[in-house]
């Protein structure tokens, strides 16, 4: 369970994130949703404890992140692609975080094979490609077999067979009762793997839902979003 | 791929926190999974000890003046290493935070291991231990190998004499503790090639600019850490320096210091 109330961030001028306020609840994949710059990866890492909210504050089963017991044993997040030293191999890498929350060893082994890297656990991170780099992410974020995973955009870079990959691994995980929050910018997506969804839009909340109950709404799911959305697109183009 | 391997049925302990302890294992871990790590130590090696057999196989005490053979101190003389290699450690210190934030790393970091100070404190204990072991090992080394070098008839350096294994001692300790300033530098700057600046910018350029003033020269510059050298490694004294004791307090109390304006920084920005 992730609970946000009443976030604010200012990054300078600008207001990055609005008094935002939701819940993520255990047992599906809840969407996170909004346009680019909306304010998804900064209510993230706020919820991450990364950066500090100007007002309000994210929990989780109650707790702020930075008073977590076993943070990664509790929280699994994949928040920039690449959060890794290059010169590392990724089986060092995880090896690295499993010591800082006395994870065993096995489950180095075990992660690196979830996630289809065992072939390439010895080699050097910084020569992975986009979509291997995302498997890194995502092994990391699995390795204290946590309850509530955050992930930001984890598609990208992924080939159709790897996007399929994940959007199976996301459901099982929910399935399995897990807190799952997936960021994107595409409904189309999400909507293949959530069935929650978080919409902002300007960091603003613009609407807590379901997919069922957005694509209700319009002719269709896309349209919907737009419609949701509508006024809030920071870069909106015009033909 | 399956997703039997999911949950894992791994004794762990339910109980108890992380802590200082498993944060220095990752950091450790961290530290020497690195490449640079290892290349910068063996580099630092080579040039305490190379240094000091070379500086030492040329000394010509023969020809030198009643004077010279006066102040001639071949322990001191063993050290010549220290100006490169102080600038070494105080890179692998630096690297040590910078290449987190360069990287993205520190994100990883942060999540695993969210009280940063902590955080700070874990990597100091082992970039001091590992430093501290490195020096010392080169420090003596450099010692042993610059005085088999000495000919006749020059006068050897051993341990036994009064304030040799003080100086041998703390010409291992001395990069260690640049090491750590420098990784308090680097938590500060964030950024490697600022942080490396302002690493020279203390060892090698605040020297010089202070020489070129009279009055700092003979009242600040012995708080420098580059003239806080020599007085941490002459067996015989020199003008207008600290005592060793005091030099050695002073510099523990310098790392503390950058230290803690380090783990205020990290604390205070976003990672």
């Amino acid at each position: 369970m992730i609970e946000a109330r009443g976030l604010v961030k200012h990054y300078r001028s600008t207001l990055a994130v609005d008094n935002l306020s939701f819940d993520v609840r255990p047992g599906t994949v809840t969407g996170f949703l909004g346009p680019n710059g909306a304010g998804k990866s900064t209510s993230m890492r706020m919820i991450m404890g990364l950066d500090r909210p100007d007002a309000g504050q994210a929990r989780i089963d109650g707790k702020s992140y930075g008073h977590l017991r076993w943070p990664l044993r509790e929280v699994g997040a994949l928040l920039e692609a690449k959060a890794f030293h290059p010169g590392r191999t990724a089986r060092a890498h995880l090896a690295a975080l499993a010591a800082s929350n006395a994870i065993g060893r096995r489950r180095v082994d075990d992660v690196l094979a979830i996630t289809g890297l065992e072939q390439a656990a010895d080699r050097r991170a910084g020569k992975f490609s986009l979509g291997m780099a995302q498997r890194l992410g995502i092994a990391a974020a699995l390795l204290g077999d946590p309850q509530v995973l955050l992930l930001d955009e984890p598609v990208n870079g992924l080939d159709p067979e790897g996007i399929r990959w994940i959007r199976n691994l996301l459901k099982n995980l929910a399935a399995q009762g897990r807190t799952v929050l997936v960021s994107s910018h595409l409904i189309s997506e999400i909507a293949h793997t959530a069935d929650a969804l978080i919409v902002i839009g300007q960091g603003r909340l613009l609407a807590q839902t379901t997919v069922a109950q957005l694509s209700a709404r319009a002719s269709s799911l896309e349209e919907a979003f737009f419609q949701l959305t509508e006024g809030v697109t920071d870069y909106s183009g015009s033909l | 791929m399956s997703t039997a391997t999911l949950r894992h049925r791994d004794a762990s302990p339910a109980r108890g926190s992380y802590g200082f302890r498993t944060v220095a294992r990752m950091e450790w871990r961290k530290l020497r999974t690195i490449r640079s790590t290892w290349y910068i130590l063996a580099v630092f090696a080579a040039a305490m000890i190379g240094l000091a057999m070379l500086v030492l196989k040329n000394e010509n005490y023969a020809q030198l003046s009643a004077a010279g053979r006066a102040s001639f101190d071949p322990a001191y003389d063993a050290f010549l290493g220290l100006v490169l290699g102080q600038l070494l450690l105080g890179v692998l210190g630096v690297l040590a935070i910078t290449t987190e934030f360069s990287s993205g790393m520190i994100q990883a970091t942060f999540a695993a291991a969210p009280r940063r100070p902590l955080v700070l404190a874990a990597k100091a204990a082992v970039l001091g231990a590992v430093t501290l072991a490195a020096g010392e090992i080169s420090a003596f080394a450099a010692f042993f190998a610059g005085q088999a070098m000495l000919k006749a008839p020059a006068p050897h350096a051993t341990l036994g004499q009064p304030g040799v294994l003080r100086a041998v001692a703390m010409a291992g300790a001395y990069p260690a503790l640049i090491a750590l300033i420098s990784l308090g530098i680097g938590a500060i700057i964030r950024h490697t090639a600022g942080a490396i600046c302002a690493l020279v910018g203390m060892v090698f350029v605040l020297p010089l600019l202070f020489s070129l003033s009279n009055s700092l020269r003979d009242t600040a510059q012995k708080f420098l850490p580059d003239t806080m050298r020599n007085s941490l490694i002459a067996v015989k004294p020199v003008g207008h320096l600290l005592s060793p004791g005091l030099t050695f307090g002073l510099l523990c109390a310098y790392a503390l210091a950058a230290l803690a304006a380090g783990a205020w920084a990290l604390a205070r920005h976003a990672a």
